[in-house]
């Protein structure tokens, strides 16, 4: 049956500069703001914007994704017809190939998306966080009877050699695409969010999959080839929040955007709920020697110590004399008595033991492999710090490397 | 075997003891323990149990409770075969729209009895709160061979000028051979209350019911268990987890504050037969720079920046800075505005308390202020 535009959402990235957090997970299951995951700001996005039919493209871990998708209920995407699938690669009886791209990623699954014979695709990543109702998007590209709309934010110009810079003319059509500039020559920036009208689209794929050289890439190969064509595409302007969580410093930060009384990024919205699969756990309970101020506790929750400018997510637990500050704790993470936590972000089911120390400064001369965390430290899903550990900023614990951090070398 | 049992719940009691809180909904339908409503409890232990067929029979005021049920899909009952089934009343020749007791309901949803395809039924009441699963108490009663066996527990509180449905089990030593039943009885001779909680072979319930209805019978308990403690073999389970009786405010009240004590919330909200409930896709509580928050049950979507002290918050509640909450129930959508002094109150479901209000209630007397008020 047809629909007026379908979602392909890619979300198959590993995230590798999230460390330990996606050995087991693809980034947009990453956990986010005490209840959610990542792909479900996406997710949800698509659902306010009354879009239906959503595929998902990944080619790690799946299963994870999978589970955690279901039938689609929890976003109300369990449709008749359309709502949410999971498009891992496949074999035909020809061949079959990993995706080599983004755009070879919806280029093999074009036959999903000509089943609804859209008008338009929207294109999204699974890794941003930000609300956003692409209905006014799509109404802007039609508007423009352009060829292609990409949704762009002004950023600082100090930091648009990070991005992706779409260079426009004073009606907001495109005239040239850099990728990471070195010297940017607006600050318009691309914020991996485009809607294409899906014929077009589909022909100027099946060209790029015909040329050997192309990395089958939307930004570096599609989205070049349309402009040098002289396709009509347009620059539409967001404002708002929006965040790529693809380090642990941006994910760190972004969760601490949730915080303070006018939060950066404001989730309490009744008029666009962010949906997400809630676990079935009970209220959350802060005991009578607990003090909580400016942190979001999620329900689960048991809370006996101190917490401040801290994200708890669901099944979380601190324990009495426990202080834990300006950090992110992961579902089900239990902090036992009398811990200090610093800045940290503890995965999912870790445990610190009684009395640890997380986030300590470095003692003279102690080198630590900061480069994906700077000053964060990042407990993996799963890791227990023995009693009385002491953790230095910006150390990455994994069952691996806790050896390193255990006086001795081995658990106690 | 729990294949073979399917679950009869039913909500149309009234209760007015329970004043404000049941003015528009069920004593079923009445919110509990920090994001849950009473019903929650009774379909979750089913479902809990692997029973995947469950009749809920309303009476008056099921409003509140479809909305809240909607196709059964939390409790993951939207099924294709067997599932959720709503039986509301409705006026035929063998129904008589109006319930006088629950022999009438029963009589009324015969036809969803028969074509039910389970042996057992396990009738469930719905004032009573308790998480367990019924395994244990399915086994005995098939292994007993008893007709009917009720699930009871020790409860030695009384509170006779509150009665309310008030079954107690007489006891051989055994703790499950019943001798005797007392209903309402104004001094009891025996502590072991029943949870109302009834394994019965289905096809026993149809010839029961059906022989007590024709000869005026109007409630299960006083026209078919006290006489049948005669001629049927009568069973007790003896249930050692926490249980709850919502029979009147101040029961209301006492079990909601027994949930800020460690062993009564560990039991209800054992997270191994979780309780299910309807979603709202709340935000996770916020608490602000001058929350203060002491011994508090506390669900999803608040944001909190007074202080809240022994108290039930339920979802979405906002409480504002300067706002002082003690021994409180604040339920789903309510707001306390700033410099706001609460002490021995419900709250029901959106009220609002504006700024610089004291509404005091006192031990065993706790203000109760309805739906949708503004103070």
């Amino acid at each position: 049956m047809k629909k007026k535009i379908v979602c392909m959402l890619l979300a198959g990235g590993q995230g590798s500069r999230l460390g330990v957090l996606t050995s087991s997970m693809a980034k947009p299951a990453v956990p986010f703001g005490g209840k959610y995951r990542i792909i479900d700001f996406p997710l949800s996005n698509c659902v306010n914007s009354d879009i239906d039919t959503v595929g998902v493209l990944t080619q790690y871990r799946p299963l994870a994704l999978n589970a955690y998708l279901g039938t689609g209920q929890h976003w109300d995407l369990d449709r008749t017809n359309g709502g949410v699938f999971v498009l891992p690669p496949y074999m035909t009886e020809h061949d079959g190939h990993w995706y080599s791209g983004t755009a070879n990623a919806i280029w093999q699954n074009r036959s999903f998306v000509d089943q609804y014979d859209p008008d338009y695709v929207l294109i999204l990543s699974g890794d941003h966080i930000y609300k956003m109702d692409y209905t006014k998007m799509l109404k802007f590209h039609v508007a423009n009877e352009a060829a292609a709309t990409i949704a762009v934010l002004k950023v600082p110009m100090e930091e648009a050699h990070r991005f992706g810079i779409m260079n426009t003319d004073e009606n907001g059509t495109i005239v040239s695409f850099e990728e990471k500039p070195k010297n940017p020559k607006s600050n318009n920036a691309s914020m991996g969010i485009y809607i294409f009208n899906w014929k077009l689209l589909r022909a100027y794929m099946d060209r790029d999959d015909a040329d050997p050289s192309s990395e089958n890439d939307f930004g570096k190969n599609i989205i070049p080839t349309m402009l040098n064509a002289g396709e009509k595409m347009v620059a539409y302007p967001f404002e708002g929040y929006w965040k790529d969580v693809g380090t642990i410093q941006s994910l760190w930060e972004a969760n601490m955007d949730l915080l303070g009384e006018k939060p950066v990024l404001d989730l309490n919205d009744s008029a666009w709920r962010i949906y997400t699969r809630n676990p079935v756990m009970p209220p959350h309970y802060t005991d009578a020697a607990a003090d909580v101020k400016n942190s979001l506790v999620a329900e689960g929750c048991v809370v006996r110590g101190k917490v401040l400018h801290t994200v708890l997510f669901c099944g979380a637990k601190s324990d009495t004399g426990s202080e834990v500050m300006d950090s992110v704790v992961f579902p089900e993470a239990e902090i036992g008595r009398n811990c200090l936590v610093k800045k940290a972000i503890i995965g999912e089911n870790a445990i610190i033991g009684d009395g640890a120390q997380i986030g300590v400064p470095l003692k003279e001369g102690e080198v630590v492999d900061n480069h994906l965390t700077g000053d964060i430290v990042l407990i993996g899903s799963g890791v227990e710090i023995p009693a009385g550990a002491s953790i230095p900023c910006g150390a990455v614990v994994t069952a691996e490397t806790i050896g390193q951090f255990i006086s001795g070398g081995k658990e106690a | 075997m729990n294949q073979e049992a399917f679950g009869l719940i039913f909500t149309g009691e009234a209760n007015p003891y329970m004043r404000d809180l049941v003015l528009s909904r069920a004593v079923a339908a009445v919110p509990f323990g920090g994001r849950y409503r009473v019903i929650d409890f009774g379909l979750s232990n089913l479902v809990n149990t692997g029973i995947r067929n469950v009749g809920l029979i309303v009476q008056r005021n099921y409003h509140s409770m479809m909305d809240h049920l909607g196709t059964g899909k939390e409790w993951d009952l939207n099924r294709k075969r067997d599932g959720l089934f709503l039986l509301p009343p409705y006026s035929t020749k063998d129904n008589t729209g109006v319930y006088r007791g629950d022999i009438d309901a029963f009589h009324s949803v015969m036809q969803y009895v028969r074509r039910s395809p389970q042996k057992y039924l396990i009738l469930c009441g719905s004032h009573t709160v308790f998480n367990t699963t019924y395994d244990a108490v399915l086994k005995q009663h098939v292994e007993s061979g008893a007709d009917i066996t009720i699930m009871y527990n020790e409860d030695p509180r009384f509170f006779p000028e509150e009665q309310n449905r008030d079954l107690r089990l007489l006891l051989e030593e055994d703790g499950k051979t019943v001798t005797g039943l007392e209903w309402n009885p104004r001094n009891p001779s025996s502590n072991f209350r029943s949870c109302e909680i009834n394994v019965i072979d289905k096809e026993l319930f149809e010839d029961l019911v059906e022989e007590s209805y024709a000869r005026g019978g109007v409630d299960f308990v006083r026209d078919i268990l006290l006489p049948g403690v005669k001629d049927l073999k009568i069973m007790g389970w003896r249930y050692d987890g926490y249980v709850a009786r919502i029979d009147s405010i101040n029961t209301y009240f006492m079990h909601s504050m027994e949930l800020l004590d460690a062993s009564a919330a560990k039991d209800l909200y054992n997270m191994k037969h979780p309780i299910y409930t309807k979603v709202k896709d709340e935000i996770a509580t916020k608490y602000g720079d001058y929350a203060d928050v002491h011994n508090v049950v506390m669900a999803d979507g608040c944001v909190i920046d007074g202080s809240v002290e022994d108290s039930i918050v339920f979802r979405g509640v906002t409480v504002e800075h300067g706002a002082i909450v003690k021994n409180s129930i604040l339920m789903q959508g309510v707001t306390v505005r700033a410099g706001a002094a609460l002490d021995h109150v419900i709250l029901d479901k959106n009220v609002t308390v504006n700024a610089g209000r004291t509404l005091t209630g006192y031990e065993g007397i706790p203000l109760v202020f309805r739906k949708n008020l503004t103070v």
